[in-house]
C-alpha cells in the first residue's frame, strides 16, 4: 500500500519531498521552497534547498555529473546538462533529454 | 466496493453492450456542420457530431475517416444513428453505410443536395431524429458486467504529480477492472516516449514486445523529425510550468494509468480489441485524436485524467475525469469527478481506485459526468497527411 506520508504538506519546518523509488535521485516538493528551506523526505531524512524550488517541481538528493542520468520512477527521464549539487532544483535549465 | 460489478445496459446486436442508449447524429462532411449544429440545439438529447473531415485528403486519410466514423456508429453506447452527408463528398453516406455494414441498429441517411438545401435537410434530420428517439426509449435494458466494459485511458494537462497520484490511481481501478474480465485501451504513442523499458516489460509475450518497441520508436522519430532539437521536450507549455522537464518523465507518469497487468495486444488507431485485460493503441498524444480513436474502437467509458485542468468530453461516450492535484480540483470543481490530489494529504492510492470504480459503476448505470452535464464534447481523427 502506498501512502505517501503525514496528512499535511509541510509543516512550520520543513516542506514534503515525495521520492518514488528508492534508484531516484530527484524528488517531487508538495509546496513551494525557498533558497535556504528545508526539504523532508517521508523516511524523514532531510536536506536544504540550495535555491528557490516551485511547488511539483524537482530537487536534487544526490550529486549528479554533467551527463549523468536523472533518475524518476525508478527510470532515466534524462540527463544532467550541468553539474547538479545536492538540494539543486531540477528542470529544463540543467536537465535535457537522451540524445 | 465488493467486486460485484452489475449494471442495466442496452444489448447491441452484435452482442456488446451500450451504457447508453443515445441517437448520434453525424456528419460525413465538413459542410454540413449547420444543419447538424441546428438538429443539436433543437433536440439536445441527440448526440450532435459535426467535424472538419470528410473532403480533401488522400485515400489512407479518408480510409481512416471511413474507418472511424463508422466505429464511432458501431459504438455500444449508439443506439441509431442519423448520417449526413452533402452528396459530392469521398466519404458519402452512401460508402459510409457500407463500411458500417448491417450493424442491426438503425441507421438512416440524410444529404443536402438532395433535399433542397439545408434548411429542408435540417426538417427532415429533425423528424428522423424524433421518430429514432422514440423508438431508442422503447428499447429494453440488459444486464451487463465489468466483463463487457472496454474502458480508454486518457490524460490531458500532465503535471509533475500526475504520475504519482491520478495517474496510478487510475491504474489500479484497471488492475480491478482487469482481474473482473474488463477491457482497458492505453493510448497516446507520444507519451510512451522514453518509457520503452517498463513497457516492454510487461508486454505478454514478445511479439507484442517488439509490436510496442516498433510502434514508439517510430512515434520517437516523426517527433524528432517534426521537432528536431526540441523532441526531448515534447511537452506543452503548461506541462513545463508544472515542473515536468522531459518527455521522458511525462511519459513515465503516463504509462501509469494502465495499472501493473500484462499488455495483451497492439492496435492500430480505432482498432477494436480483440483481446480482454489491458490492449495499447497507437494514437497520437493529442487528447481528441486519442479519445476519437478509442471511441471508434468501442470503448463505452474514458477515465481522463488531469493536472492543469482539461475539461474535455467525448460525445456519447461518458468522461471521468481525475485530478492530480486537489488545487486544480478545487478550481475546477464543475469539470472533474474524481480528486486524486488527497493522496499528497495522506490518502491511499487503492482508496482513490476504489472511489473511480464505484464511481465508474454509478455512470454506467446511468449517472452523468461533469464532461457529460458540461456538454464538452471534442472530437478530431487523426489524419497522416497535410490537407490537398
Amino acid at each position: 500500500m502506498t501512502r505517501f506520508g503525514g496528512r499535511h504538506y509541510s509543516d512550520a519546518m520543513s516542506v514534503r519531498a515525495i521520492r518514488i523509488d528508492a534508484a531516484d535521485n530527484v524528488a517531487v516538493v508538495v509546496a513551494d521552497v525557498e533558497t535556504g528551506g528545508r526539504v523532508r523526505l517521508d523516511d524523514g531524512s532531510e536536506l536544504t534547498a540550495a535555491q528557490p524550488v516551485p511547488r511539483g517541481n524537482k530537487v536534487a538528493l544526490a550529486a549528479i555529473a554533467a551527463g549523468g542520468p536523472v533518475i524518476r520512477y525508478g527510470e532515466e527521464i534524462g540527463a544532467a546538462t550541468t553539474d547538479i549539487a545536492v538540494g539543486d532544483h531540477v528542470h529544463t535549465h540543467n536537465l535535457g533529454g537522451r540524445k | 466496493m465488493s467486486d460485484d460489478f452489475t449494471f442495466e445496459g442496452w444489448r447491441r446486436p452484435d452482442g456488446r453492450i451500450g451504457i447508453r442508449n443515445h441517437c448520434l447524429v453525424l456528419a460525413t462532411v465538413v459542410c454540413v456542420a449547420g444543419v447538424v449544429r441546428e438538429v443539436g440545439r433543437r433536440l439536445p438529447e441527440v448526440v450532435a457530431v459535426e467535424h472538419p473531415h470528410g473532403c480533401g485528403r488522400g485515400g489512407p486519410d479518408i480510409g481512416l475517416q471511413l474507418k472511424t466514423l463508422a466505429g464511432l456508429v458501431q459504438n455500444p453506447n449508439i443506439g441509431g444513428a442519423i448520417l449526413v452527408g452533402l452528396g459530392c463528398e469521398p466519404v458519402s453516406v452512401g460508402l459510409l453505410s457500407a463500411v458500417i455494414g448491417d450493424s442491426g441498429k438503425p441507421l438512416k441517411g440524410v444529404v443536402i443536395q438532395e433535399t433542397g438545401g439545408s434548411g429542408k435537410a435540417t426538417e427532415q434530420v429533425e423528424a428522423m431524429a424524433r421518430e429514432m428517439l422514440a423508438e431508442l426509449a422503447e428499447m429494453p435494458r440488459s444486464p451487463g458486467t465489468a466483463a463487457d466494459l472496454t474502458l480508454a485511458l486518457e490524460c490531458g494537462g500532465s503535471d509533475t504529480f500526475s504520475g504519482m497520484t491520478a495517474n496510478p490511481a487510475v491504474g489500479k481501478a484497471v488492475d480491478r477492472l482487469v482481474a473482473m474480465g474488463g477491457t482497458a485501451i492505453l493510448s497516446e504513442t507520444t507519451e510512451m516516449i522514453g518509457a520503452l523499458g517498463p513497457l516492454l516489460r510487461r508486454a505478454a509475450n514478445d511479439e507484442i514486445a517488439a509490436q510496442l518497441k516498433k510502434m514508439v520508436d517510430g512515434q520517437e522519430a516523426v517527433t524528432r523529425k517534426i521537432l528536431g532539437d526540441f523532441a526531448d521536450r515534447a511537452l506543452a507549455p503548461g506541462n513545463v510550468e508544472s515542473g515536468l522537464s522531459t518527455i521522458a518523465e511525462k511519459s513515465l507518469g503516463c504509462i501509469a494509468k494502465g495499472g501493473g497487468t500484462p499488455i495483451r495486444e497492439v492496435l492500430a488507431y480505432a482498432q477494436r480489441p480483440g483481446k480482454q485485460g489491458l490492449v495499447v493503441m497507437d494514437t497520437p498524444g493529442y487528447d481528441a485524436e486519442s479519445m476519437t480513436g478509442m471511441a471508434a474502437a468501442g470503448a463505452q467509458m474514458i477515465a481522463f485524467t488531469t493536472g492543469r485542468g482539461s475539461p474535455a468530453g467525448f460525445p456519447g461516450v461518458p468522461v471521468i475525469k481525475v485530478s492530480s492535484n486537489s488545487n486544480v480540483y478545487q478550481r475546477m470543481m464543475d469539470d472533474i469527478d474524481v480528486d486524486a490530489g488527497r493522496v499528497l494529504s495522506g490518502m491511499t492510492l487503492d482508496e482513490v481506485a476504489e472511489e473511480i470504480l464505484t464511481l465508474l459503476l454509478r455512470v454506467c448505470s446511468g449517472e452523468k459526468t461533469k464532461a457529460e452535464v458540461n456538454r464538452q464534447d471534442v472530437f478530431a481523427i487523426a489524419q497522416t497527411h497535410q490537407a490537398l
